[in-house]
């Protein structure tokens, strides 16, 4: 019944260690034993794919989900989802979440004492469009202070999920902004060791999106695992 | 053009916010075809205690072993209602649950069958990247065969079969372990 064609392997140094000491979470939810390497099937290579049925029209702007508009800057996070041949990825399932101004999560288990805001939920969702381009309304989150190290604060950041057209192409980031001084002491930035596939973690300014007297923009492209040239048998490719 | 894969990052603790509007315990739904089944379990971290802020997705083939995908050119029939997503998050406990169909099996590409199974993503706070693995079913013969339980050392396998309830038929028992004796076996693809 023929071939497929698998996704290809991370670039080494590009994605986290499961194990990173300086992030303390991870110390007794890493896996100890190394993981077992197998072929992908077809059930790798396929996986979810969502529709218009399927996402909230309006779950893209964040700050008009209340009476009231949330407190703090607008900004407007726009980018492109493309896998590594830098096609577009078109209706791709993104969601993000993020803390509010203040630095506050609408959560139960945020024990953070900033306030919360009333008019602010942190929760948006979209589809990519033909292109692979999605957009986002928001207000920029907040830093916080969290319980890893003395003294540790998150830098401002947002949460990103992706689907992508199959299930090795899974993708759950966090967006960071430029200049946050945090950045240098963050576990969770600094864990991935190459710097400069950390350092796309990092949005940019763009006067492009900005609109005037409303909101700053910034933009931030998001590349899912792309595919192997050639299409293998299982055979060949468990002799790689 | 070769651009590089964006970088994982943890989901953290607060992942609910975002992905609870497509929270899914019944993955079949009331009108699939199949055999109906009900797991449960736990995830332990590696002093045993309870993960109370992981997520599972799930995705699995039809009661046909054919995946509702366009790559998916298996000679096999789509079932109208059923997609194959779950996402279940754990619980104060840790402890999730789900509802689904027994899927049937799915060809590798060389035409030889692999066993049934569903395939899992986990995440959690303190997971920097996803774990992946799969669930088996117990007693199917072609467990003995399959590919990628092949792959895997005899003494760990058990840790990616469904343990039958005692008394309840179609219930079964999953437990994730992150480290130890009985630590889960993760893939990586």
């Amino acid at each position: 019944m023929g071939r497929i064609l698998p996704y290809r392997e991370f670039l080494p140094g590009t994605q986290p260690n499961y194990l990173h000491s300086p992030y303390v979470s991870s110390l007794r939810r890493s896996p100890t034993k190394p993981l077992v390497r197998v072929p992908q099937t077809l059930s790798e290579i396929t996986g979810p794919s969502w529709g218009a049925k399927d996402v909230v029209a309006g779950a893209c702007d964040l700050t008009n989900r209340h009476s009231g508009s949330p407190i703090g800057p607008r900004i407007v996070v726009s980018g492109s989802v493309m896998d590594e041949d830098g096609r577009p990825l078109a209706s791709t399932l993104v969601e993000v979440w993020q803390a509010n101004a203040a630095g506050r999560y609408l959560h139960h288990s945020d024990r953070n004492s900033a306030p919360l805001d009333p008019n602010f939920t942190g929760e948006g969702h979209t589809l990519t469009d033909s292109q692979g381009r999605y957009r986002f309304v928001t207000i920029r989150p907040g830093e916080y202070p969290w319980g890893n190290h003395h003294n540790a604060w998150r830098p401002a950041h947002i949460h990103f999920s992706l689907f992508g057209p199959a299930f090795a192409t899974r993708l759950v980031t966090q967006m960071y902004f430029p200049g946050d001084p945090l950045l240098a002491f963050d576990p969770i930035f600094n864990c991935t060791a190459n710097e400069e596939a950390r350092n796309r973690l990092i949005s940019r300014f763009d006067w492009e999106t900005t609109l005037p007297r409303e909101s700053l923009g910034y933009r931030f492209d998001i590349v899912l695992r792309g595919r192997h040239a050639t299409p293998m048998e299982e055979a060949d490719r468990h002799q790689e | 053009m070769k651009l590089r894969a964006s970088t994982w990052q943890t989901v953290g603790p607060f992942f609910s916010i975002g992905m609870k509007h497509r929270y899914l315990a019944d993955i079949a739904g009331a009108d699939a075809a199949g055999e109906r089944i009900a797991v449960a379990g736990r995830v332990l971290d590696g002093d045993k205690a309870p993960i109370s802020d992981a997520v599972l997705e799930i995705w699995q083939a039809n009661a046909y072993g054919k995946y509702a995908h366009s790559e998916d050119a298996q000679d096999k029939p789509l079932d109208p209602t059923f997609l194959g997503h779950g996402r279940i998050p754990t619980d104060i406990d840790g402890a999730f649950a789900f509802t689904t169909i027994k899927p049937g099996s799915v060809d590798l590409p060389d035409g030889r069958p692999q066993a049934p199974h569903l395939v899992v993503g986990l995440m959690m706070r303190g997971l920097l990247r996803r774990l992946t693995t799969r669930i088996y079913f117990p007693g199917e013969p072609l467990n003995e065969s399959d590919e990628i339980l092949q792959r895997v050392d005899p003494a760990r396998r058990k840790t990616l079969l469904l343990a039958p309830h005692a008394a309840r038929t179609g219930h079964f028992r999953w437990d994730v372990q992150m480290q130890g004796e009985a630590e889960t076996v993760f893939f990586d693809f």
